[in-house]
């Protein structure tokens, strides 16, 4: 591109893989503080960072610091002192987090952190699964999940805009599948610093309340139990309110990013389809080549794809399951003792109204493939339609290599 | 604090201010007593430093002075204490 004077394009182009892109969207985001243990496959984001920051690229404070537990509790600190902070792990590495992630939330501090979902051991194995993502669900976090590396870049930078809105006050997660996009490569719309500074100005330190000399108070002392409950319901009221904020800066984003993803969903050929079927993260890609492929063929089926899973969108999936006969959950996520957890919180939604099929699939990085999800679809609808299926929900693990 | 945007009301049960005797008079706990010994008092302030309670005052002179109010009587002070100048007695009804 040549280089027009006192004309900088709006956006650029740079091939990037998901970990990479993120820490691109970290760095326009001007973030202050970031405090990071590594693990695999996260790894990369925050030593991309950390090579900003050494050359000078990034102007924050890099904490390398000795656990995950201190690394969120390091950023959480840095929140309350009024910084824009970050951190990314990924599985065991959350899981020894678990305990700041609902302090972080509780103490409604505005964050962003990235966790590149991955199967949690034993056995280890660093391929991507949801279930690590998913113990996130109760804590208070806003909850999203990219498809694609730009989505990833895309959602990082609106996670500060919502999560520091007056209105939410909560933290913000991005979750990408690991390798699919962590660390495949590919063409990313970025926009310049000038533009993301204007539609992302820095922090305003004393929104909800900054840590600092002079001021005497304590986050979160003990108190009557009934402030705990205050506190929760205060929640719950700021995550009704995200459902508006998140569609408002995914609008507003066009303006820049000139993209828009309409919302806490994504609906693909949807609007006459009599079969839903549900997925959230990379392979709905891969779900919805073999929509289009039984598309071809005739068979009226759709894809719903989950943005965000915290605050979970409730009236999108009732919306579509009015017009229905049946929904299939793809779930790269098991609650043991029950269904899958998008089954569970999508027959919550809906089970009155259609029928549901849960798909178990994908878990510790099982590769499904689009003829694997064109074989599965097919079957369940077949089924379906000839009565072979009847529950209102029922239960498939999908393991073909088992049937040989 | 309080605050009149609707959006941060939530701080009200979030962040607590300091303030002297918001649930009573917590030196009614007490079951030892510190009793002060100007006299063998060296004006050191360890125990002004180690109370736990902010209960120790200190004067002009750098002596101290016990709220009664507020001390429960947890003997740190005493324990502290370089010169036995602060000893603890059973407190009598």
């Amino acid at each position: 591109m040549m280089a027009v004077e006192g004309i900088s394009p709006k956006t650029y182009r740079k091939v990037l893989i998901g970990n990479h892109a993120v820490a691109e969207a970290v760095k326009l985001a001007r973030a202050q503080v970031i405090a990071a243990y590594p693990i695999t496959p996260q790894t990369l984001i925050v030593e991309k960072l950390a090579e900003m920051v050494e050359k000078g690229e990034l102007n924050a404070k890099f904490i390398r610091i000795d656990s995950e537990h201190s690394a969120l509790a390091a950023v959480l600190g840095a929140v309350a002192a009024g910084a824009r902070a970050f951190t990314a792990t990924s599985s065991h590495g959350l899981l020894y987090m678990y305990e700041v992630v609902w302090w972080a939330a509780n103490a409604r501090l505005p964050m962003v952190m990235t966790i590149v979902t991955r199967s949690i051991a034993p056995p280890w194995n660093i391929h991507s699964d949801h279930n690590d993502l998913l113990t996130m669900r109760d804590s208070g976090w806003i909850i999203s999940m990219a498809e694609s590396v730009q989505e990833a870049f895309d959602l990082t930078l609106q996670g500060f805009k919502i999560s520091e809105d007056e209105r939410v006050l909560l933290p913000f997660v991005v979750g990408l599948d690991a390798f699919q996009l962590s660390h495949t490569a590919e063409v990313v719309d970025i926009p310049n610093q000038k533009i993301v500074d204007e539609w992302l100005p820095p922090r305003n330190p004393y929104i909800p309340y900054v840590l600092e000399p002079g001021q005497n108070f304590a986050v979160g002392n003990i108190g009557p139990n009934e402030y705990t409950m205050e506190l929760r319901w205060y929640m719950y009221d700021a995550m009704k309110r995200a459902k508006e904020v998140i569609k408002e800066v995914d609008r507003d984003y066009a303006k820049i990013g000139g993209r828009s993803y309409g919302g806490l969903v994504e609906r693909y050929k949807t609007s006459d389809a009599k079969y839903i079927v549900v997925t959230m993260g990379a392979w709905s890609g891969d779900a919805k080549e073999a929509v289009d492929e039984l598309r071809d063929e005739g068979i009226p089926v759709g894809l719903l794809r989950l943005r965000f899973i915290r605050p979970f969108p409730i009236e999108e999936l009732r919306e579509l399951a009015f017009g229905a006969k049946a929904f299939l959950v793809v779930d790269r996520a098991m609650s043991m003792g029950y269904w899958g957890i998008l089954g569970i919180e999508i027959s919550a939604a809906i089970k009155e109204i259609t029928q549901i099929r849960n798909i178990i699939a994908g878990l510790g990085g099982v590769d499904v493939s689009v003829d694997d999800f064109y074989n599965l679809f097919k079957k369940n609808i077949e089924k379906i339609e000839c009565g072979e299926i009847r529950e209102v929900i029922s239960i498939e693990w999908y393991m073909p290599w088992l049937k040989k | 604090m309080e605050t009149s945007n609707q959006y941060l009301k939530f701080l009200d049960s979030l962040l607590a201010k300091p303030s002297i005797g918001a649930i009573g008079k917590t030196g009614l706990w007490r079951t030892f007593k510190p009793i002060y010994y100007r006299d063998k008092c060296i004006r050191c302030l360890l125990c002004w430093l180690y109370c736990p309670e902010n209960a120790i005052d200190v004067n002009e002179d750098k002596t101290i002075a016990i709220d009664y109010d507020y001390c429960k009587g947890c003997g740190i002070c005493a324990s502290i204490c370089p010169k036995k100048a602060i000893e603890m007695i059973v407190e009598s009804e």
